[in-house]
């Protein structure tokens, strides 16, 4: 431990913090921009500049050390960043109202904070292109303060160097290598980016438009799927706190909006459970492709595709639970109802802006039509909610709707870290052993630890098992099972930290502490259902003697199983046109 | 993308290469040290005159550095160029006594001869124009150097006779 002075408060902090950790331990919020905690921490900004030794230094660099004496509100540091933020106002598009991060943005809050009310620059503007290729995320380098939390996360969490700082001065922007459009790299859509941004240079593609649309049109039936994760994050949009459940307003909220039927991915994501734990089991029996790892989450397939294409059977063929329903929305359930299939319109509400790449992927239309139509983020979703004028808060609690808003606890834990694990291992044991599970909670695979090891006796046979969330521990996996060293037999990985309660459709800010709390709320809910193992959903059993057969039998491999893509790492087509232009010049 | 995946159309034409062959050796020289990227883009540059997306892909995999930051480092450092480079680089000097002295004049009358912008490579490949800051040879003013050589006192109608002087001894090299 160290003691400084802040402010002429004498303070004691471990030694390794650093100046801005220390203020804040004091109870001193230092403005900052660049920074932010477990992501960013580059001193780049200079906002949170403070005087040391009459000098100015960016507290979120600046170490603790004995006896040191720091003020961070004097006119000189005041000043600077006054300055600082001024000329960042200088190149930046003044289009705060009907920008997509009007109120969230934190260049418009650090401006109020610090009460400039006139930018006394007038500089030359950036002029980018806006990147709109990518069905998930959108690029406007215009709007960019070059803070690089973006890199930061897609390099140092993710692990995919998509995005890098090129060229010098004014000329700088945050882009893929050759300026290429993001749909031609290997970015995963994973949208960490997007939670980090702290303005709106990076967001996700709004497709609100194309659902208010369909909720117009009489001759539609609009479905819509709500994510496990949605629940417990989306009343962070409405002020509630972190991890609340409030399953039952979003019910009443998408009702208002109009939807025709309520339905949960939840349902899908027992469904899922009923398909993957046979392949398990199945794949342990034959002597099939070990260890084999789940396909849920669509950054993390695209992931694999482009980085480890010659690993792709490992994954499961099962369908995520988004594309599941997709392709039952469109099959059994109208043929149940007596509907004209063409008619309906699938709209899904995700944790995630991969979601939206995946449900245009060629492979998922196995209905006959595009299994899902329309995604939307929880940010889109809360959007709608507000332009419909719906008191959130206030509203009355809902119920899904039969026969796809039927699950259990087990769908529900898919949206957080570890939970595909334990809702599989909670079917699997009971399948094998013909035994009733006498502790459900599978504890080693929750929580926020980067790698999660754990060992299940069943009867006789130990499965070994591993969880990794977030692309930067997935590379980690996917190494060992390259090296022959990952002696496991099954293994889940999600592309965002934290799983689905992390993802890049979720509600910003979201950081460690917030994470946390949503996984309490994802536990909580699980611990509150009646039904918690996936094969004890009647609706589920109900499917299968109606319509599906057995589960891995031929109408499911047709609508709830799919292949995998190899992807390049990097666009090679440049090159080859270099080539023929040095041999055109020969 | 996905059409690519067959892989690169240029593929032979890279084995028969010798530059691969010596860019693998810079690689396999450098690869594992700690900073070794800024060097290897420097020999690179030496063999091929520039530096190709391929040859940056050939080096962020050989180095295990991201593609992005060969990128960023390349854009970074007006040193590195990944465009087509011609065989001499003419640099017009636009230091204030080249400038006062009419080096605008002469550097319209080189985009006009060559039908180049300035940073454009002529259609031949024989020169790349550039513009650069004072060279110190004020007391010849307006200077440009073509390579290593350095001409001064220029005047536009100078500038036809001088390029054929390459022109010709590239085509006599040819013979």
């Amino acid at each position: 431990m160290v003691t400084l002075t802040i402010d002429g408060q004498v303070v004691t902090v471990p030694a390794d913090y650093t100046v801005l950790e220390a203020a804040e331990a004091a109870g001193i919020r230092i403005p900052r921009l660049c920074y932010l905690k477990d992501v960013s921490q580059t001193g780049s900004c200079r906002v949170c500049v403070v005087e040391i030794g009459g000098r100015l230094q960016a507290a979120c660099v600046f170490p603790v050390s004995e006896g040191l004496e720091v003020k961070t509100n004097t006119p000189m540091v005041r000043e600077s960043r006054r300055t600082t933020v001024e000329l960042l106002l200088s190149n930046h598009p003044q289009d705060c109202l009907t920008c997509l991060r009007n109120q969230t943005c934190e260049l418009q809050k650090l401006a109020q904070e610090l009460n400039i009310r006139q930018v006394s620059f007038e500089g030359e503007r950036t002029h980018f292109p806006i990147d709109l290729s990518s069905p998930s995320i959108i690029r406007d380098p215009n709007k960019c303060i070059l803070c690089r939390r973006c890199i930061s996360v897609c390099s140092e969490i993710q692990g995919v160097d998509i995005l890098a700082a090129r060229e010098r001065g004014f000329d700088t922007v945050v882009s893929p290598a050759w300026q290429e459009e993001l749909a031609n790299t290997a970015c995963t859509n994973c949208g960490q980016c997007v939670l980090v941004c702290p303005v709106g240079a990076l967001t996700e593609q709004d497709d609100t438009e194309k659902v208010w649309a369909a909720l117009a049109d009489p001759d539609t039936h609009v479905v819509v799927q709500t994510a496990p994760a949605v629940r417990v994050t989306l009343g962070e949009e409405f002020g509630l706190e972190p991890g609340t459940v409030v399953t039952g307003k979003m019910i009443t909220a998408l009702r208002r909006l109009g939807f025709d039927a309520v339905f949960d991915t939840d349902f899908s994501a027992d469904l899922t459970i009923m398909e993957e734990a046979n392949e398990l089991l199945q794949r342990l029996n034959d002597g099939g492709k070990l260890p084999m790892i789940t396909s849920c989450s669509p950054g993390w397939i695209k992931f694999i595709e482009h980085q480890f294409p010659s690993l792709l059977d490992h994954l499961s063929t099962c369908k995520s639970p988004q594309q599941m329903f997709g392709a039952l929305a469109k099959t059994y359930y109208p043929r149940k109802v007596g509907l004209d299939p063409a008619k309906i319109v699938t709209v899904s509400i995700m944790p995630c802006t991969a979601k939206k790449f995946e449900a245009e992927r060629p492979e998922m239309r196995s209905s006959g039509y595009q299994d899902v139509d329309i995604v939307l983020t929880v940010r889109e979703l809360a959007r709608m909610i507000k332009e419909a004028g719906i008191d959130f808060v206030n509203l009355p609690d809902g119920e899904y709707d039969a026969p796809m808003g039927i699950s259990t606890g087990a769908g529900l834990i898919f949206g957080a870290t570890g939970g595909v694990m334990e809702a599989a291992l909670r079917t699997a044991y009971e399948v094998v052993t013909g035994k009733t599970l006498a502790k459900l909670d599978f504890t080693d695979v929750r929580g926020l630890e980067g790698i999660k090891e754990a060992s299940v006796d069943l009867d006789g046979t130990v499965l070994k098992v591993a969880v990794a969330h977030g692309l930067g521990n997935a590379r980690k996996v996917m190494e060992l099972i390259q090296q022959g060293k990952a002696e496991y037999h099954f293994i889940e990985i999600m592309a965002c930290p934290g799983g689905c309660i992390g993802g890049g459709g979720q509600p910003i800010p979201t950081s460690t502490e917030i994470r946390q709390k949503r996984i309490e709320g994802i536990y909580a809910a699980d611990r509150d259902m009646p039904l918690r193992k996936s094969h004890e959903n009647p609706a589920i059993k109900v499917l299968y003697e109606e319509f599906l057969g057995e589960p891995l039998g031929e109408m499911s491999h047709k609508l709830l199983h799919t292949s995998y893509t190899p992807r390049l790492k990097y666009r090679t087509a440049a090159p080859c046109k270099d080539q023929e232009q040095l041999a055109g010049n020969a | 993308m996905e059409a690519a995946n067959k892989g690169c159309c240029c593929q032979s034409m890279k084995a028969q290469d010798e530059r691969y062959q010596k860019l693998a050796d810079i690689i396999a020289r450098y690869a594992g040290q700690p900073g070794a990227l800024i060097p290897v883009l420097h020999q690179a540059q030496e063999v091929f005159g520039y530096l190709p997306n391929d040859v940056q892909v050939l080096i962020a995999e050989g180095l295990d550095v991201p593609l992005s930051e060969v990128d960023g480092v390349i854009t970074f450092y007006s040193l590195f160029t990944s465009q087509p480079r011609g065989k001499y680089t003419i640099g017009v000097c636009m230091g204030t006594a080249c400038y006062v002295k009419g080096a605008a004049a002469v550097l319209e009358e080189l985009k006009q001869q060559l039908g180049i912008d300035v940073n454009g490579t002529s259609a031949d490949g024989l020169f790349t124009l550039e513009v650069t800051r004072c060279v110190g040879a004020c007391g010849l003013a307006p200077v440009m150097n073509i390579g290593d050589d350095v001409y001064g006192r220029l005047k536009p109608e100078d500038i036809r006779e001088i390029l054929d002087k390459y022109i010709q001894a590239e085509r006599q090299a040819d013979a």
